[in-house]
């Protein structure tokens, strides 16, 4: 496989558990363009993890294909194939007996690596998941914080520079506020690296503010609805999609877009409340509500005033 | 061996050391002259032994235990089976056990391991699978996830995980053999328990004897329990977080 960004297909991929009626997976066909993330969203029992672990092959296909760069993945050797694809999971699963070192150089060992390399390649990647690599390297999982298990997690499983990421609700288990910095670290760091990923969550939030793409299934493992997040929010295919995202789905899509592409009038009057202008349109709204009033003053990074928004371009 | 006297007709009774101190006259609780005495002939000896018959039947044991406890692991049906025979092993009082295989294996050594081993098996059999199952379902799913085979997540993951599992059992095991070993005296002349039954056979306990060999015992006990706790620390840096 080769080792920068793989195309994901899936083709009519379905998973039946054998005695359990119903699909899991249902003929799920979509496509995760390379170097995308692609979320896969939906409610208990709409078969995101199930689908995830299909292409890895922790769960065998009962029909169809999936395909990674145009070859099959019962093509590869199944062990080839696990080593070749990063695999983060809510849980973390770090080995409880080896340093942060040695866990994320478990792949590479297993593909014989030789050690000088192996400890570059950690330094480099604990660099890059923002921990220390003198200090935390020689330590063990027992000894870090949730957040910073999931770090070498993530680590671990860009060890061996896969093509292809699958993530299984990877900040589910840490609280919300390391969540949100997991989150965007974790694009910050896909802007770098840009790796195909497929990222499994519940939260719908999550989906829109992590996902270029976004695919919904409901119950029995169908596809609602595969999109862009804009399109998801603005227009929802049916009901249940609507349902899923929320009623707030209006702001949810404010909350994509900044004030940098509005239009903005001259500035006029004083002692308009300032946004800056990476607000976002859902921030700049509620700071408008809260000090009741009808207009705001863009300023840029520096603190100039860029000119006026109002409140009803805001909603446009 | 030098059986002591025994006195006919009550008094106090004396064992036959021309030099006897006053102190063994009497019978006290600890005559350190005795010990210093009959160190070599008699308590280092019992000691050695003592320590050669735990070894024989923990290292036995172990590795019985172990093959049996890699079956269970790999083919979950073994288990039951396998943990019942442990289990009724242990019920069989040790005294009987050690006599009924007399006629079997005679007045030897061999005789006092056999039931020495049976009870280790019943410690360390359920410690070593415990140990070996215990190993978190999330950290075999990123095992298996990462590519690793069957057999590499065993050596890597799943051994050294079970342990701190293994190491309890083994000092349980040790523990609980150094202690039963004395009764195999009963049977046959050897180690700790031989000065041990020697002072209570007698009608008046030997009371240094008994207190001696009784101590070393508990002292053997006590250094091997923290010799195994120091083998498993050294073992696993990772379960104590520093």
């Amino acid at each position: 496989m080769p080792s920068e960004a793989a195309e994901l297909v899936f083709d009519e991929a379905t998973k039946v558990y054998p005695g359990r009626d119903g699909a899991a997976v249902d003929h799920l066909s979509l496509t995760v363009p390379a170097g995308e993330i692609c979320v896969l969203v939906g409610p208990s029992g709409g078969g995101k993890t199930t689908a995830l672990k299909l292409v890895n092959r922790l769960i065998p296909l009962t029909s169809g294909y999936i395909r990674i760069d145009g070859r099959q993945i019962g093509d590869y050797d199944l062990v080839e194939l696990r080593r070749s694809i990063g695999y983060v999971i809510q849980q973390v699963g770090l080995f409880p007996h080896m340093t942060v070192e040695a866990n994320i150089g478990t792949v590479p060992r297993l593909l014989g690596w030789d050690r000088k390399r192996i400890r570059g390649r950690v330094a480099e990647l604990l660099e890059l998941v923002g921990l220390d690599p003198e200090k935390d390297r020689r330590r063990f999982p027992a000894e870090l914080s949730g957040g910073q298990r999931q770090r070498v997690g993530l680590a671990r499983a860009l060890a061996a520079n896969p093509a292809l990421m699958l993530m299984d609700e990877p900040f589910g288990a840490i609280d919300p506020i390391v969540r949100a910095r997991l989150q965007d670290e974790f694009l910050r760091l896909q802007h770098e690296i840009r790796k195909t990923v497929v990222f499994v969550t519940h939260d719908i939030d999550e989906a829109i503010k992590v996902g270029d793409r976004i695919a919904i299934l409901r119950e029995g493992g169908r596809l609602a609805q595969y999109d862009t997040p804009e399109q998801i929010l603005e227009h929802p295919v049916d009901d249940f999609v609507a349902d899923f995202v929320g009623r707030d789905r209006a702001l949810k899509a404010l909350a994509l877009k900044t004030l940098g592409d509005l239009e903005l009038s001259p500035a006029t009057e004083d002692g308009l409340p300032r946004l800056p202008v990476d607000t976002s349109r859902r921030d700049a709204l509620a700071v408008l509500v809260a000090e009741r009033r009808d207009a705001g003053l863009v300023v840029g990074p520096d603190g100039s005033p860029l000119g006026v928004v109002k409140r009803e371009d805001l909603l446009r | 061996m030098n059986a002591p006297l025994l006195a006919k007709g009550g008094g106090p009774v004396i064992p036959n050391f021309g030099h006897g101190t006053a102190c063994l006259r009497n019978n006290h609780w600890f005559c350190s002259s005795w010990v210093h005495d009959h160190w070599g002939d008699i308590l280092q000896p019992a000691l050695v032994q003592h320590i050669y018959l735990t070894l024989i039947s923990v290292g036995i044991g172990f590795a019985i235990s172990f093959a049996l406890a890699l079956i269970a692991f790999r083919f979950r049906f073994f288990g039951p089976p396998l943990g019942a025979v442990s289990d009724f092993l242990y019920c069989i009082p040790s005294i009987s056990l050690f006599l009924l295989l007399v006629p079997v294996t005679g007045l030897t050594v061999t005789t006092l391991v056999i039931p020495l081993v049976a009870y280790t098996l019943f410690v360390l059999y359920p410690n070593i699978l415990a140990g070996l199952r215990g190993v978190p379902p999330e950290v075999l799913e990123s095992a298996r996830g990462m590519g690793l085979t069957r057999r590499q997540t065993f050596w890597r993951v799943e051994l050294p995980l079970a342990v701190p599992a293994i190491m309890a059992g083994l000092r349980v095991a040790t523990v609980a053999t150094i202690s039963i070993a004395t009764i195999a005296a009963f049977v046959l002349y050897y180690g700790l328990g031989g000065p041990i039954f020697d002072a209570i056979g007698q009608p008046d306990i030997f009371r240094t004897e008994l207190v001696a060999a009784g101590g070393l015992t508990i002292l053997l006990a006590l250094t091997a329990d923290v010799l195994l706790t120091l083998v498993q620390r050294a073992l696993t840096p990772w379960s104590r977080p520093r």
